[in-house]
This record gives structure tokens, C-alpha cells and sequence, in this order.
């Protein structure tokens, strides 16, 4: 019998981050935590994205909320260009 | 909007093999996590091929691991949005996400596992972080 529905990508035909969720830094001041879609000539998709605000304290705690507490989203989806892109971080590679 | 009761299925079938007990309305949630005596673990299903696909193998190898919770439930986010919404009350201070793990011991959240922390991983490395949650907070102190 087997019990394995599960344990495959339905998804294989994607970007390698299709569906993780990432830290995406911007050669500016922004960071977003959100779920990747995909890339394109407009940019970086995300979904449930939340935005780092500077006024809540620094970008790191911010960071580190996300990874202990999860994503408290801002918007349902963000477009961030492509140049403005400095670094893709995937949250779960990011250690408390 | 809900998937096709028929697409969903077999997911709903996988947990109740693993011994999963399916809450589907806001007065089985009650039912369940309403008595905080205990340990219990609360699976939020999901239909993502990505991060639910590996997640529910992943529970199933860490339920055969010796210590584990004494009760394990699940809601079925995005299918039964009642029940999902009234269960996630129970552990409000993490955000939503699915699949997702709550970890209780007592009423109280010990441990949680968020989606990111599901993503890109194999069954069996998302099963040994459990067990070794299992075995940090539903072990018995000697």
C-alpha cells in the first residue's frame, strides 16, 4: 500500500524559489519577507509579503520576528524590480 | 475559495492514516484544544505541493518516533476556514501560515513550526527536528 501522496514539488516547471519564502534586500534601505513566485522583466513576485519598517526597529529583528513568529503580511503580493534587487535570502536558512 | 472537495481528499486521508484526528467544524476545535491538559499537535493542512508535500511524510516519520504528543489534530487551511480560523486562536501570537505545526503542552505553545521552516526540506530532516522537539518537551524528566 502506498501512503505517498506527497513529497514532490507540484510545481517543478518553476524558479528553484518558487514557493519559499525569502528575505529580499534592496540596494536601498528596503527588506521584504515574502513568498517568491517568480522573476521576470518586470522583477521579483512575491506573495504575502510583509515590509520592514524602519520605525520598529532595526532590519534584523525584524528578520528574526519573522523567523520565530512568522510574517505578519503587508501586502498580498509586492512586484520589486529586478535591478533593485541586492539579496535573496530564503527565511528558513536564516539561524536565531 | 475551497479546492474541490475531491482534490483534497487524499491529503485529508494521509493525516487520518498517520492517527491525525480531522477537526473540521469550530466545535470540534473547541473539543479538542479547549481541555488544555496534555500534549497535543496541531497540523495545519495544506494543499502546496511544496512545502504540505513534505510535510505530512515528515510528520508521519516523526510519529514513529517513541516520545511524541499525546494527541495529534488537524484543521485544513484554505478548506475548512472555520475551524482553521478558530484553531489558529489557540496559538495567535504566530502568524498564519500553512502547512504549519503548534506544538502544546498544557494549553501552551512549546514549539512551532512555520512554514519557512518546512520549504526545500526532505520529510526526514523536518522529521528529525520534531522528534527532537518531541524529546525537549513531551519527554519525561527522569
Amino acid at each position: 500500500m502506498s501512503h505517498r501522496l506527497s513529497g514532490r514539488p507540484l510545481h517543478s516547471d518553476r524558479h528553484e524559489l518558487h514557493g519559499i519564502t525569502v528575505v529580499l534586500d534592496t540596494q536601498g534601505a528596503g527588506t521584504y519577507v515574502g513568498r517568491f513566485d517568480s522573476q521576470d522583466e518586470r522583477g521579483v513576485h512575491l506573495f504575502d509579503v510583509g515590509v520592514y519598517d524602519p520605525a520598529q526597529g532595526t532590519r534584523d529583528n525584524y528578520v528574526r520576528r519573522s523567523v520565530k513568529f512568522g510574517i505578519r503580511v503587508d501586502r498580498p503580493e509586492l512586484t520589486i524590480e529586478s535591478t533593485e534587487v541586492a539579496r535573496i535570502t530564503p527565511l528558513g536558512q536564516i539561524e536565531l | 475559495m475551497p479546492y474541490n472537495p475531491a482534490l483534497v481528499a487524499p491529503m485529508r486521508e494521509e493525516m487520518v492514516r498517520m492517527g491525525a484526528h480531522e477537526l473540521t467544524t469550530v466545535a470540534e476545535v473547541d473539543a479538542a484544544l479547549g481541555d488544555p491538559k496534555g500534549s497535543i499537535l496541531v497540523f495545519v493542512n495544506s494543499v502546496c505541493g511544496c512545502a504540505a508535500g513534505n510535510a505530512r511524510p515528515a510528520l508521519r516519520l516523526a510519529l514513529e518516533h517513541s516520545v511524541k504528543p499525546q494527541q495529534v489534530v488537524t484543521v485544513f487551511a484554505g478548506q475548512d476556514l472555520e475551524a482553521t480560523s478558530r484553531a489558529r486562536q489557540f496559538f495567535a501570537e504566530y502568524q498564519p501560515s500553512s502547512p504549519s505545526m503548534a506544538l502544546l503542552r498544557d494549553g501552551e505553545v512549546v514549539h512551532f513550526v512555520h512554514r519557512h521552516m518546512i520549504e526545500g526540506r526532505s520529510p526526514q530532516l523536518i522529521a528529525g527536528e520534531l522528534t527532537q522537539a518531541f524529546d525537549k518537551f513531551f519527554g519525561v524528566a527522569v
